[in-house]
């Protein structure tokens, strides 16, 4: 039963950096965004997964956060953005997807090396998902610096964010008052980026983070 | 008289996020004015009682200690003479419709609960808790940054925002590392996140985890901070905002991302397995510094060159404190001090200088001395305590980091003298510019008020020539703390 219990945390904790790959060679938007909703589906299984096998039933309130909050409530709003921006177009990506592959590969294996070095002590458990929350938090930093538009931007944060729950969830009796923060700073988190968005929007007709840098105060 | 020293506590929390709901309400933008500055004064005052009250013991969320009251009374001082400059600069901008009264009624709450973010920041004894506030701290700032709505500060706000909370996100997986370390010795719960528990067993941690999360916790603060390689956001956030933004930008905010980075740097001391901080330290520290001195040599926009002087200086604190041991403790804190005074006065004769000239290229303002002499002077003290020339008080503590490198790794000191002659330099020859020879661009006199600046600068130059000795005991022994 523990082996199964921990395969079963393994399982679900390593899809979701698979999914954190496949939001590396996504090149629409909308196709972007529900790779993020599945994303945060995957999360979600794994919160409620701690939350089983540590019995700590206000993780299921964590679990039913990303559920509702990421899974659902952010991509639809994001899909009625990017419509009524008149953006679905293709993604430029700045680094070509081959390249960003070969540097998700890398960042992975540092973390993986990085973390199973320094935890030889901790529980099993535990030292996988922090080495696999730090290869999300790593991979969500890539899509961030790959991608120029402010959308996928936002969206490679949000999954960034998704690896800080996986590790927050992943340590033992992690006190409420962070997991409250994580979920309530996301939310901030979001409200502030539709704000620029909005606004990006009214004074650029665009939300290419690219085509700010024109207006530059001076040039580097 | 515990319980009247809790409200100490209580008062530098709730007046300004009380404040802040109140700002919120109100329309009129005089009396908004007014009242942030009445609210920030009051949080000064409730600041000043945490000298003479009993502290209340450590709790699970709030601490105060000698380390951290340097640290309110400071911000809460700067916090109060900001206000008072902003009420002035914001009358401009509002004259000259930059400003919307709207935006003004935003500008003024969002004022009050970056103040109670910065406070909990200084005050909180749980690192979870304390990872909130700097980033409830962070948001504010980014909003107010893109308060004119322009391209400019459009694009700094989204990058400070983007930067800011990658910075964040490290410094929160940092964090949870901490807690890693702490929950097989403390026990599982909140205790494993308390800080005045965790610096007591921190000697009994895993000494590996720890070194990995300080790195996190490092480069994650680091960020705030505005230490080299991760500085990028800091000019352009300081540039595009309100002036009175870019004066708790660079005299409050990056003060709190350092505090948190010297509480974790104490937890690591406290265990002897433990990567040194100090080298980590010292290194960003040095790097800023002479990173930030060229930088200084090219810049054509005047918040911008003042953005620079602020990541060198952060470098000297972070150099100083990297370093470690009483007198370079001691040197850091005043210089913390020092530059957080300093540099505020410049930004607020900057923000009344960008006024009257309409502009904030440095090749469009000249001869200020003769035009605005009031301005025209502030700065050239202002510039002049910031570039370390004696005897103003940056002279000494920069004097004093100076010597106690030489006396503990004197190559170390090349480097750092050298970083320090390249920024002075640049200084002087930008401020012979700006303030003396044939005045140049607007001459409409000022309604500033020069009561912020200059008691910022009189402080300065008091530093510089005499401190009080219960001032420098209590420094010493802060320094003692810092190991």
């Amino acid at each position: 039963m523990n082996g199964l219990t921990f395969d079963i945390a393994h399982l679900l904790a390593g899809s979701l950096v698979l999914v954190s790959f496949m939001m590396l060679y996504q090149d629409r938007l909308f196709a972007l965004i529900n790779v993020f909703a599945l994303h945060a589906v995957v999360l979600a299984l794994s919160v409620a997964w701690q939350a089983y096998i540590q019995d700590a039933h206000h993780l299921y309130i964590t679990a039913a956060i990303a559920l509702v909050f990421k899974a659902v409530v952010i991509p639809v709003g994001l899909h009625r953005i990017i419509q009524r921006l008149g953006i679905h177009r293709d993604i430029e990506t700045a680094v070509g997807i081959g390249p960003t592959m070969l540097a998700g590969i890398g960042l992975v294996t540092l973390s993986m090396v990085l973390m199973l070095r320094v935890t030889p002590e901790a529980d099993p458990l535990a030292r996988e998902d922090l080495a696999f929350a730090l290869s999300i938090i790593l991979l969500g930093l890539l899509v961030m610096v790959t991608r120029r538009n402010a959308v996928s931007q936002v969206v490679g944060f949000m999954s960034l964010e998704n690896g800080l729950v996986l590790a927050a969830t992943g340590a033992k009796g992690m006190p409420l008052v962070v997991e409250i923060s994580v979920a309530f700073s996301i939310l901030i988190a979001f409200i502030v980026i539709g704000v620029f968005l909005f606004r990006i929007r009214e004074r650029f007709d665009s939300v290419d983070v690219g085509a700010l840098d024109d207006y530059r105060g001076e040039r580097r | 008289m515990t319980a009247f020293s809790f409200d100490a506590v209580a008062a530098i929390l709730f007046i300004p996020a009380g404040a802040a709901a109140i700002l919120a309400a109100l329309p009129n933008y005089k009396m908004t004015a007014s009242v942030n500055v009445a609210a920030s004064f009051l949080t000064l005052l409730a600041a000043l009682s945490l000298f003479v009250t009993d502290r209340p013991a450590p709790g699970q969320y709030l601490i105060v200690d000698d380390l951290n009251i340097v640290f309110i009374v400071l911000n809460t001082f700067v916090g109060f003479t900001t206000s008072v400059f902003s009420a002035s600069y914001i009358a401009h901008e509002l004259e000259t419709g930059r400003l919307t009264a709207p935006n003004l009624r935003f500008y003024h709450a969002m004022y009050q609960i970056m103040m109670f973010g910065m406070n909990l920041a200084f005050v909180s004894n749980n690192i979870g808790l304390m990872w909130v506030a700097v980033e409830l701290a962070t948001l504010t700032t980014v909003l107010m940054v893109g308060i004119y709505r322009t391209h400019e500060a459009l694009e700094a706000a989204w990058k400070y925002f983007i930067l800011g909370s990658v910075g964040i996100a490290l410094a929160l997986f940092g964090t949870i590392l901490v807690y890693m370390a702490a929950q097989p010795v403390v026990g599982a719960g909140t205790n494993a996140m308390v800080w005045s528990v965790l610096i007591d067993k921190a000697a009994h941690f895993d000494p590996a985890l720890l070194s990995v999360a300080f790195i996190f916790l490092l480069l994650g603060y680091g960020t705030k901070v505005g230490l080299a390689p991760l500085h990028a956001w800091l000019p352009d956030a300081h540039a595009e905002g309100p002036t009175p933004i870019s004066a708790v930008l660079s005299g409050l905010l990056l003060n709190v991302a350092l505090y948190a980075v010297l509480r974790f740097k104490l937890l690591l001391a406290a265990s002897p397995e433990a990567i040194g901080p100090g080298p980590l330290m010292a290194t960003m520290g040095l790097t800023s510094l002479i990173f930030a001195a060229f930088m200084l040599y090219r810049r054509r926009d005047i918040k911008r060159l003042f953005a620079y002087s602020s990541i060198e200086h952060m470098g000297i604190i972070v150099f100083a404190f990297g370093m470690g041991g009483p007198l370079a403790n001691f040197a850091g804190l005043l210089h913390m001090v020092m530059h957080s005074l300093t540099k505020s006065a410049i930004f607020f004769a900057v923000g009344h200088i960008a006024q009257v000239k309409g502009t904030q290229k440095i090749s469009e303002i000249r001869g200020l001395t003769e035009s605005h002499p009031g301005l025209g002077w502030a700065l050239v003290i202002g510039v002049v305590a910031i570039a370390g020339l004696p005897p103003l008080g940056i002279f000494m503590s920069e004097f004093l980091v100076v010597s106690s490198t030489f006396a503990r790794y004197p190559w170390l000191a090349i480097p750092l003298v050298f970083g320090l002659l390249i920024a002075f330099g640049a200084l002087l020859l930008r401020l012979t510019g700006l303030a003396f020879g044939e005045p140049r661009g607007g001459t409409a006199p000022v309604e500033a008020s020069y009561v912020p600046m200059y008691s910022h600068l009189a402080l300065v130059f008091t530093a510089g020539i005499y401190l009080p000795a219960p001032l420098v005991a209590w420094f010493q022994h802060v320094a003692g703390i810092l190991g």
